[in-house]
C-alpha cells in the first residue's frame, strides 16, 4: 500500500481518461437507444398536463 | 399548518424538539467559557420552540380528509415566503457593502459591521437562505408531481426546512459575533456543520423515499437534478468541513488539510457549490417550471440527459481553475482549465434546449412577465456558463484573477441565471399552490421584471469595466520598466463603477421586495374554487401543436 506521487498522477491521467470516455459512451447509448424514444416523450409531455391529486 | 398533522406526529415534533433542546443544553455548558455557550442557546431556542408549537396543538382535532389524495405543499409554502426573506436581507447587506467600497466610512464603528463579517453574512443569505430554501421549496413540489406521490412523512420535511433554516441563521448570527472557519461559503463552525450534516441526510431520505413510491414508470429529469445536488453537495459539505474543534467547548475548530492541499479542497468544494447548489438544482427548476409555464414539452429531452451527466462528470474536476499561477501542479491547473472549457457544451445544451421550448412561443414570451423571467434566466445561463469557460483558461486568468471581473461574473450568475429562474418559477408556482386564479398583481410582476432585468444589467457591466481596468492598471509598466500605477490609484479609477454596482443592487433588491409583496398579497387573496379554470385560461393562450 505504498503509492508515491508519480504512481497515482499516472493513474488518473491514463485511467481517468478511459473512464470518462467510457461513460460518454454509455450516456450516449442510452440517450440514443430507439426503444427509449417512447418512454422520454411520454415523460416530456407528462408534466405538462396538470394532477391535482396523486393517482393511488 | 399543524391541523394536517395526527397527534402521532405532533408527538414527535415535540421528541425532536427535546432533543434539540438536550443537544444545544449541553453544548452550551461545555462551551459556557467560550462564545460557544452563548451560540449554543440558538438551539436551545429552536428546540423550545418545537416544544411548544407540537404542545399547543397536541389536543387540537385529527386532520379528517384523506391525506392519500392530495399532496402535501405547507412546506413549500412557508419554503417561498422564507426563500423571500432572506433574500430580501441576503440583497440588502450585499448593497449595504456594494455602496461601502465607494463610501467606506458608511458603517457603524463595531466589529460586527466590519465588511469582513457583512460579507459572509450577504453570500450566506443569499445562496443558502434565498438559493437553498427556494430549492428545497420547489425541490417538494416538483417531486410529488412528476412521482405522483404524496412525500411519505408530514414530520421529515418541516425538519428539513426548520433544520436549514436553523443552519442559516447559526452562520450568518456566528459571523456577526466573529465565529468563523474561513473557508469560502464554508464559513460556519463544526457543530454548525454536523447539525447540516442530519438535516442534509434527512433531505436526501425523504427524495429518495419520495421517489421509490412514485406511480410513474420514468423518473422525470428534473429529479436527477435536484438529487444531484442533494446528493453532492452532502458528499461536498462533509469532506471539506472535517475538521477537529479545539475541545467539544469550543467554537474554534482547525481544518484537516493544509497547505496546498487545502486550497484544492476548498475549491473543489467552492466551485462545486457554484455546480450542484447554483446549477444543477436550478436547472431540476427549469425542467419543470419552464415547459409548464411554457404548455410546451422540452424541446430534447434526450438532450437533457446528455447535459445531465456532461454537467455531473465535468463539474467535479474544474475547480483547480481558481489557483492558476499558485503553488498546485502545473497538471491539475491545466486539467481544470480543460473541463473547464469541456463543460461549456452541456451548459450550452441547456441553455439552448430552454430557448429552443420557447421557440415558436415568443408572443407569450412578449406578454408574459413570468415566462420572460425565465427567458432572460436561461440567456444569463449561457452567457455566464460562457464567460466562466473563458475566465478558467489561464491567460485570460492573468488578466482577470483577484479583480472585480471575477465579482460581475459571479453576480451574473447568481442575479441573471439564479434569482431569474426562482422568481419566474415562483410567479408560475405561488396561484398553483394558493389555488388562485394568477397572481395579485401582474404590473407589478411587470416592474419587478424590469428592475431586477436593469439591475443585473448594471451591475455585470460597471464590474466589467471595473475589473478590466483593475486587470489592466496592474500590469501596465512604464519605459522605466516598474509599474506604472500604484494599487491605490487602481482603487481609486474603481469609484464611479462601485457607485454604479451599487444603484444596480438596489435595483434588484427593490425588485425582490415587490415580488415578496406580491405573493402576500396573492396568499390574501380569495380562492379560487373551480381550479380547472385556471389550467383552462392558460392552455388557450397556446394553440395546439
Amino acid at each position: 500500500m505504498d503509492f508515491d506521487h508519480n504512481t497515482l498522477v499516472a493513474f488518473s491521467k491514463s485511467y481517468g481518461l478511459f473512464y470518462l470516455m467510457g461513460m460518454s459512451v454509455v450516456v450516449l447509448l442510452y440517450a440514443f437507444w430507439p426503444n427509449n424514444r417512447d418512454r422520454f416523450d411520454a415523460a416530456a409531455n407528462s408534466i405538462i398536463e396538470s394532477e391535482d391529486k396523486p393517482c393511488q | 399548518m399543524m391541523a394536517q398533522l395526527t397527534s402521532s406526529e405532533r408527538q414527535n415534533i415535540i421528541a425532536i424538539g427535546l432533543a434539540i433542546l438536550i443537544g444545544g443544553f449541553t453544548l452550551a455548558i461545555l462551551g459556557r467559557n467560550d462564545i460557544l455557550g452563548i451560540h449554543a442557546l440558538l438551539f436551545v431556542a429552536a428546540g423550545g420552540l418545537a416544544i411548544i408549537v407540537g404542545a399547543r396543538n397536541l389536543y387540537k382535532p385529527e386532520p379528517s380528509e384523506d391525506r392519500s389524495q392530495s399532496y402535501y405543499d405547507d412546506p413549500s409554502k412557508v419554503g417561498i415566503f422564507l426563500a423571500l426573506i432572506w433574500g430580501i436581507f441576503g440583497m440588502f447587506i450585499g448593497d449595504w457593502i456594494a455602496w461601502l467600497m465607494a463610501f467606506p466610512d458608511m458603517t457603524f464603528s463595531e466589529g460586527w459591521s466590519s465588511f469582513g463579517r457583512l460579507r459572509p453574512s450577504h453570500t450566506t443569505g443569499v445562496i443558502f437562505g434565498f438559493g437553498g430554501n427556494a430549492l428545497i421549496a420547489t425541490s417538494f413540489h416538483v417531486v410529488q408531481r412528476t412521482s405522483r406521490a404524496r412525500l411519505p412523512s408530514q414530520v421529515l420535511p418541516w425538519f428539513v426546512l426548520w433544520g436549514y433554516n436553523l443552519f442559516c441563521l447559526l452562520g450568518v448570527t456566528g459571523y456577526f459575533m466573529g465565529i468563523t472557519q474561513s473557508r469560502e461559503y464554508a464559513e460556519p463552525e463544526w457543530y454548525a456543520d454536523i447539525w447540516l450534516v442530519i438535516v442534509w441526510v434527512s433531505y436526501f431520505g425523504l427524495y429518495i423515499w419520495t421517489l421509490a413510491r412514485r406511480k410513474e414508470p420514468h423518473i422525470y429529469v428534473s429529479n436527477w437534478y435536484y438529487m444531484a445536488f442533494i446528493l453532492v453537495v452532502a458528499v461536498l459539505h462533509i469532506v471539506n468541513n472535517l475538521a477537529v474543534p479545539l475541545s467539544w467547548g469550543s467554537a474554534k475548530s482547525y481544518s484537516l488539510f493544509s497547505g496546498v492541499q487545502d486550497a484544492m479542497t476548498q475549491w473543489w468544494y467552492g466551485h462545486n457549490a457554484v455546480a450542484f447548489f447554483l446549477t444543477a438544482g436550478f436547472l431540476g427548476m427549469m425542467y419543470y417550471y419552464l415547459p409548464k409555464r411554457a404548455q410546451r414539452p422540452i424541446y430534447s429531452y434526450r438532450m437533457s440527459i446528455i447535459s445531465f451527466w456532461g454537467i455531473t462528470f465535468f463539474y467535479m474536476w474544474a475547480g483547480s481553475h481558481h489557483l492558476h499561477y499558485t503553488a498546485l501542479p502545473h497538471w491539475v491547473q491545466n486539467l481544470g482549465m480543460s473541463f473547464s472549457v469541456m463543460l461549456l457544451v452541456p451548459s450550452w445544451a441547456s441553455a439552448g434546449n430552454a430557448l429552443m421550448t420557447l421557440n415558436g412561443a415568443w408572443h407569450r414570451v412578449r406578454d408574459d412577465a413570468v415566462l420572460r423571467f425565465m427567458m432572460v434566466a436561461a440567456i444569463f445561463y449561457g452567457l455566464s456558463t460562457f464567460e466562466g469557460s473563458f475566465m478558467a483558461i489561464r491567460p485570460v486568468n492573468s488578466l482577470s484573477h483577484y479583480t472585480d471581473w471575477t465579482v460581475g461574473h459571479v453576480h451574473s450568475g447568481a442575479l441573471g441565471w439564479v434569482a431569474m429562474i426562482v422568481f419566474g418559477s415562483f410567479y408560475a408556482l405561488v396561484p398553483w399552490l394558493w389555488k388562485r386564479k394568477s397572481m395579485y398583481s401582474a404590473r407589478l410582476i411587470e416592474v419587478h421584471f424590469w428592475l431586477a432585468l436593469a439591475g443585473t444589467v448594471v451591475y455585470v457591466f460597471a464590474l466589467w469595466n471595473a475589473g478590466i481596468i483593475q486587470g489592466l492598471m496592474w500590469r501596465t509598466y512604464n519605459d522605466g520598466g516598474t509599474l506604472a500605477y500604484s494599487f491605490m490609484e487602481s482603487v481609486d479609477a474603481m469609484r464611479p463603477y462601485y457607485v454604479a454596482r451599487g444603484i444596480g443592487g438596489l435595483l434588484f433588491l427593490t425588485g425582490t421586495i415587490l415580488c415578496l409583496y406580491n405573493v402576500w398579497m396573492t396568499t390574501r387573496m380569495a380562492t379560487e374554487t373551480d381550479t380547472e379554470s385556471v389550467d383552462q385560461s392558460v392552455a388557450t393562450l397556446q394553440p395546439a401543436e
